[in-house]
């Protein structure tokens, strides 16, 4: 028996062979999304794990100073008191190779690191590492450029590091970062004493941070990979829509063939048993392919995300997809869950199906205007429960009040619909068009899914783009503003630099020196830039809220800028006082935009980062040329000093650069966005074919009435056009709220900067056009199905009437 | 990795003498990479020659003490801190050539523990000040009130042992070899040596928990050198041994593939110090230990002044395990003699 009725639910399948591979495809989609960046993420989550484990030990706990570096007297006192520690001096230091990372370590003391213990050409690298040269441990791409470079220490090449770090002796990087001896960090070795002395005892000011803490790229890049898993899950939810409808249609479609097999005495718990199967093997299908499908689908996004994280967090990041058991379980765990929560409404429907249930009284009918509203209803509270989200804050907060503003607002999309559609239907005044609207109505419940798919996508494409769009705009007035001499030069030597700023200065432009180090604060780097008092800085510095004469508190020593984000980060305002190294105070002045910069950063005026780091090199300069200055600068500067091409770089150069890595960052999203609509048009078509058989009894007399197959097919595209219209309708206002928050709620909780909203009409229109295309291409099938229809089927819907 | 760390400080710590020595030029004041040579006929000088000598490629200041515990049984400690140079001078901060090793060990018959430091020179973690004395790593350290070392106070700690213990100089001052110049092969390898053996000591040692109070003796050898072994000398066998008559016997056997080189000095009651020349002072082994690489059992003559003695390790398994490993541990005298004292081994694993 089970065996027949088996056969029996599965020939449905077989004759709708497109309906089945509609099932699988939705589920492939919207597992393939998922799995792709969860595959990213899981990808990037292990370069950082392996970074980590390369360069620090971080088993270990670690101490740090709340207000900078650890001086080296302070560490001195805590060994005296019996502390076992292994110093660190670390930072970013400018090698002839770029900016790289730079590790200091006292390998007599540290914990076993595989860079510093391997061996080369049967060499040891301690002695090397310890010698008055010194020996900069880098992964082989970048040892290969530091030794094209010539310089001090020698150079050997390690698989052991992570991109763009170099390890070297605690003297060296000392040397190389002109620390003066001051120390990033002490690592606590294992077997401390029984009874320490306190370490605020013994050294004021200095944090004992537990193991595993980390100011890693971890940290850093978290609110990244939330964005992505956020846009992860919205893909599914669209796809999961596919599901549903599909998994509905096919128990609609298959209700007499259950009340038949129910008559025929197979037990309810055997019919849904096996309704479960089905259901299972296909999510066991789907799910396969659209693992396969993401894994493909990252492979090709990997690059990009790649450079996003490399170039706005220096996080490293592999080019390689490895197939990991933790992504590709969880994407089969997701589409397993989806499937049946999709389906969990049909599976319900067949457990209480009354065997003798009249089965012409289909379940569309349900979702009539009431259930509309009560659909609405639900929205409403979950929209309410997102606001709620909202109030304790958090970037956690900001997702979840998008996802109830989303989901909520999808919910009221049939009533929203129900009710334009009456509207427009009053105002029909042909019966041909009365008859469309009153049409269009009474499929509304069977395309309000796929309906609700579309309204998420283009809403979400539109946030994404406002935010994107409006984030481009500030960034790239605020590079005008901060990018604002004509040429930036690093010289090779101090010397050198000096002779250049006479040279140029003697042709009239102005020449400002550019200096900073970096330094921790609160364990989390600091940049420290000094700035010139120029007229320049006064007018183009990007501020966002000063005090009156800032500047000229800043030229004297006495006051600080800092970074919007540096603000955020520790609720700092414009006129509390900062320190931001030990023995120094500042009061705040004001308060700038400082975009795409995972670090914190202040401001000082150049004599007083001088007075505090005497040792900084003086080596790059910022030009503004004037009228007298001969052009083009930078091919008359290299005549004169012989300076190499990469020594200059134009401002234009500069800003190129800054938006190349700003393209590269909203790539990844902008093509997220985009699948999901094309996921969404996916479900249009789904629902649109599996409306197709009911479509013939309710066109058939209008065909007898004298409305032509072409025309009856235009109206169904017309429907599927009109219906995408007022979806879109919708859309633009939701996605300006979605935008709105992004903007205002999600970045400064995930990047620590608010940015002004702009509106982009034409890429909403672009948008629009997009959506209706892909609309009509969905409608395009069944109208010419429609159109070719032979007579005699449209016929034969009256012969088959009762 | 480890493994790799120890072979890589062995290099620095007691491996060098094989390339200084090839390197070196005996006699002529320095070494290719610039280190300072002891030269015969320097008279030492005090306090001076107490404080580091940083133009030296490497330095000790090493107590060993016997000690009695409350039952009267007996117990050996041993404090050491080791100077190695990368190259010859000092400087503040981390640019400092030089390194410091501590190590410290409490051993009773059943019952051997042991610690090792390392720091970076330069920084005030580690080092030695003249005035007042104080020779220190993290927090083990020998300091002294005074400056010519007439007092001790010695602390040190590891993961199962810790000790306090006050010394005080019943002896003069002895310059070992002549007047303070060692010699430590025939090839004219030297270095700079004197000790004080002669110090009374009380203190407490706390191991595995159990805290006790301790008397004894102690003996502090100081040495700095720059290439004080030939490149074939493969170990050393030292003894300082301490007669009940009131003598002392300092003595060292230079193992090489050819016989090896030996030297010492006899320190009577009196303090007054004979140099034993080349060859009058004999080690043999006699026992071995039960993993049967190390002896454990010596037979130590100096047929010229009457001793023959029989030196037994008071535990067999007194080996330093660290950056390097070597042997050292308190012995007991038997023989025409009987007495205690200290025996390091090198060169055996």
């Amino acid at each position: 028996m089970r065996r027949a009725a088996l056969l029996a639910l599965l020939s449905h399948w077989r004759r709708r062979p497109l309906q089945f591979l509609l099932l699988v495809t939705g589920l492939a989609l919207a597992t393939a999304l998922w799995t792709a960046v969860q595959a990213l993420n899981s990808e990037a989550r292990s370069a950082y794990a392996r970074a980590s484990a390369q360069t620090r030990p971080l088993e270990l706990p670690q101490i740090t100073a709340e207000a900078g570096y650890i001086p080296i007297e302070a560490y001195a006192r805590l060994a005296r008191e019996g502390w076992r520690l292994s110093p660190v001096i670390e930072g970013r230091w400018r090698s002839p190779a770029g900016t790289v990372q730079l590790l200091g370590i006292d390998p007599l003391t540290h914990p076993p690191l595989a860079a510093a213990a391997e061996r080369q050409e049967g060499q040891d690298r301690l002695p090397g590492l310890l010698s008055e040269r010194g020996l900069l441990v880098a992964p082989p791409g970048l040892a290969a450029a530091l030794s094209s470079a010539p310089m001090g220490p020698e150079i050997a090449v390690s698989a052991e590091l992570p991109p763009g770090t170099v390890l070297t002796d605690i003297a060296t990087a000392d040397r190389l970062l002109n620390r003066n001896g001051a120390l990033s960090r002490l690592v606590v070795l294992p077997g401390q004493p029984d009874t320490l002395p306190a370490l605020r005892r013994i050294w004021p000011g200095l944090a004992l941070n537990a193991a595993g803490s980390s100011t890693g790229p971890e940290a850093l890049t978290a609110s990244f990979h939330l964005n992505l898993t956020a846009f992860g899950l919205l893909s599914f939810a669209v796809g999961l829509f596919i599901v549903h409808g599909t998994v509905s249609l096919a128990a609609e479609q298959r209700r007499g063939l259950f009340r038949t097999l129910r008559a025929m005495g197979l037990p309810q718990r055997s019919l849904s048993a096996l309704l479960l199967g089905e259901l299972l093997v296909m999510a066991l299908a789907g799910g396969g392919t659209g693992i396969l499908l993401g894994y493909l689908t990252a492979q090709v996004l990997l690059p990009g995300v790649s450079a996003t994280l490399a170039g706005l967090f220096s996080a490293p990041a592999g080019n390689s997809l490895s197939l990991r058991a933790d992504w590709i379980l969880a994407g089969l765990g997701m589409a397993l869950g989806g499937t049946l929560l999709a389906g969990s409404q049909a599976l319900w429907q067949v457990w209480r199906l009354p065997v003798l249930a009249a089965p012409g009284a289909l379940a569309w009918a349900r979702a009539s205007a009431g259930s509309a509203r009560r659909l609405a209803a639900a929205g409403l509270a979950a929209a309410l429960a997102g606001a709620a989200a909202l109030l304790p804050g958090g970037l956690a907060g900001g997702f979840a009040f998008l996802g109830g503003l989303l989901l909520g607002t999808a919910l009221c999309l049939p009533l929203a619909l129900h009710l334009a559609t009456r509207l427009a239907a009053r105002r029909a005044h042909s019966p041909l068009a009365q008859w469309f609207w009153a049409d269009l109505r009474a499929q509304l419940p069977g395309l309000s899914l796929a309906l609700m798919a579309l309204l998420l996508s283009l809403a979400t494409s539109i946030g994404v783009s406002t935010m994107a769009g409006s984030f481009r705009l500030t960034f790239t007035a605020w590079l005008d503003q901060r990018l604002a001499a004509d040429l930036y030069i690093t010289a090779r030597n101090d010397a050198q630099a000096q002779e250049i700023r006479l040279w140029l200065e003697q042709r009239g432009a102005a020449v400002l020196p550019i200096r900073s180090t970096e330094s921790p604060f609160r364990g989390a780097p600091l940049e420290i830039y000094g700035v010139a008092d120029h007229q320049n800085y006064r007018e183009n510095w990007p501020v966002l809220t000063a005090a009156q004469d800032a500047w000229d508190r800043v030229a004297a020593g006495q006051g600080v800028l800092i970074s919007e984000q540096f603000a955020r980060r520790h609720s700092l305002t414009t006129g509390k006082m900062l320190s931001p190294l030990p023995e120094t105070s500042y009061r705040i002045e004001g308060i700038y935009s400082d975009y795409g910069n995972p670090k914190g950063q202040i401001i000082l005026g150049i004599t007083e980062l001088d007075r505090l780091f005497p040792a900084l090199p003086a080596t790059r300069v910022a030009v503004y040329a004037s009228a007298a200055t001969p052009q083009p600068l930078d091919g008359a500067l290299r005549e004169a000093f012989s300076l190499p091409g990469s020594a200059m770089i134009r401002q234009s150069g500069l800003k190129e650069r800054a938006l190349a890595v700003f393209d590269r960052t909203f790539l990844i999203t902008r093509a997220l966005s985009l699948l999901t609509l094309a996921v969404a048009g996916f479900a249009i078509l789904t629902s649109l074919l599996g409306q197709w058989d009911r479509r013939l009894p309710q066109l058939a007399p209008l065909w007898a009435l004298g409305v032509s197959r072409g025309k009856l097919a235009r109206l169904d595209l017309l429907r599927s056009l009109a219906l995408t219209s007022l979806t879109s309708l919708l859309a633009l206002p939701l996605g300006l709220a979605l935008a709105w928050v992004l903007l205002k709620v999600i970045n400064p909780e995930a990047f620590g900067w608010s940015l002004p909203m702009h509106m982009f009409p034409k890429g909403w229109m672009q948008l629009f056009i997009l959506a209706h295309l892909a609309a009509a291409l969905a409608a395009a099938i069944p109208a010419i199905r429609l159109f070719r229809l032979p007579a005699s089927h449209l016929l034969g819907v009256f012969a088959h009437e009762n | 990795m480890r493994t790799r760390f120890r072979a890589l400080i062995t290099f620095l710590i007691l491996a060098w003498p094989a390339t200084a020595a090839a390197q070196g030029y005996a006699g002529l004041g320095s070494t290719a990479e610039g280190f300072a040579l002891p030269e015969r006929g320097t008279a030492l000088q005090f306090p001076r020659d107490h404080s580091p000598h940083p133009d030296f490629r490497i330095e000790w200041w090493y107590l060993t003490a016997n000690l009695k515990d409350e039952d009267g049984d007996p117990m050996g400690i041993q404090w050491t801190l080791f100077r190695s140079a990368l190259r010859p001078g000092d400087t503040e901060g981390w640019a400092s050539p030089q390194i410091w090793m501590g190590h410290a060990a409490v051993t009773t018959a059943t019952r051997h523990t042991s610690a090792e430091r390392l720091a970076r020179g330069g920084t005030g973690a580690a080092g030695v000040t003249p005035a007042p004395f104080s020779a220190r790593i993290g927090d083990w350290h020998m300091t002294s009130p005074d400056t010519a070392l007439q007092n001790l106070f010695l602390e040190a700690s590891g993961d199962h042992f810790s000790y306090s213990l006050q010394l005080a100089a019943q002896t003069p001052l002895i310059l070992q070899g002549d007047r303070g110049y060692s010699v430590k092969y025939r090839d004219g390898q030297a270095s700079y040596y004197y000790s004080q053996p002669g110090y009374r000591a009380t203190g407490t040692v706390t191991l595995d928990g159990k805290e006790t109070s301790v008397t004894g003796k102690a003996w502090l050898d100081r040495e700095w050198s720059s290439q004080p072994l030939s490149p074939d000398q493969t170990g050393w066998d030292w003894f300082s041994l301490r007669f009940d008559t009131g003598e002392k016997l300092m003595g060292f056997v230079l193992r090489g593939p050819r016989e090896g080189f030996t030297s010492g000095s006899l320190i009577a009651s009196d303090g007054s110090t004979t140099p034993l020349p080349p060859g009058s002072f004999t080690a043999l082994p006699q026992a071995y230990s039960p993993s049967g690489d190390v002896p454990v059992a010596w037979q130590v003559q100096v047929p010229d002044h009457g001793i023959d003695v029989t030196v037994r390790a008071l535990n067999p398994d007194a080996w330093m395990q660290h950056s390097f490993t070597y042997w050292e541990g308190p012995v007991t005298v038997h023989g025409n003699r009987t007495g205690s004292g200290y025996l390091e081994m090198t060169g055996y694993r």
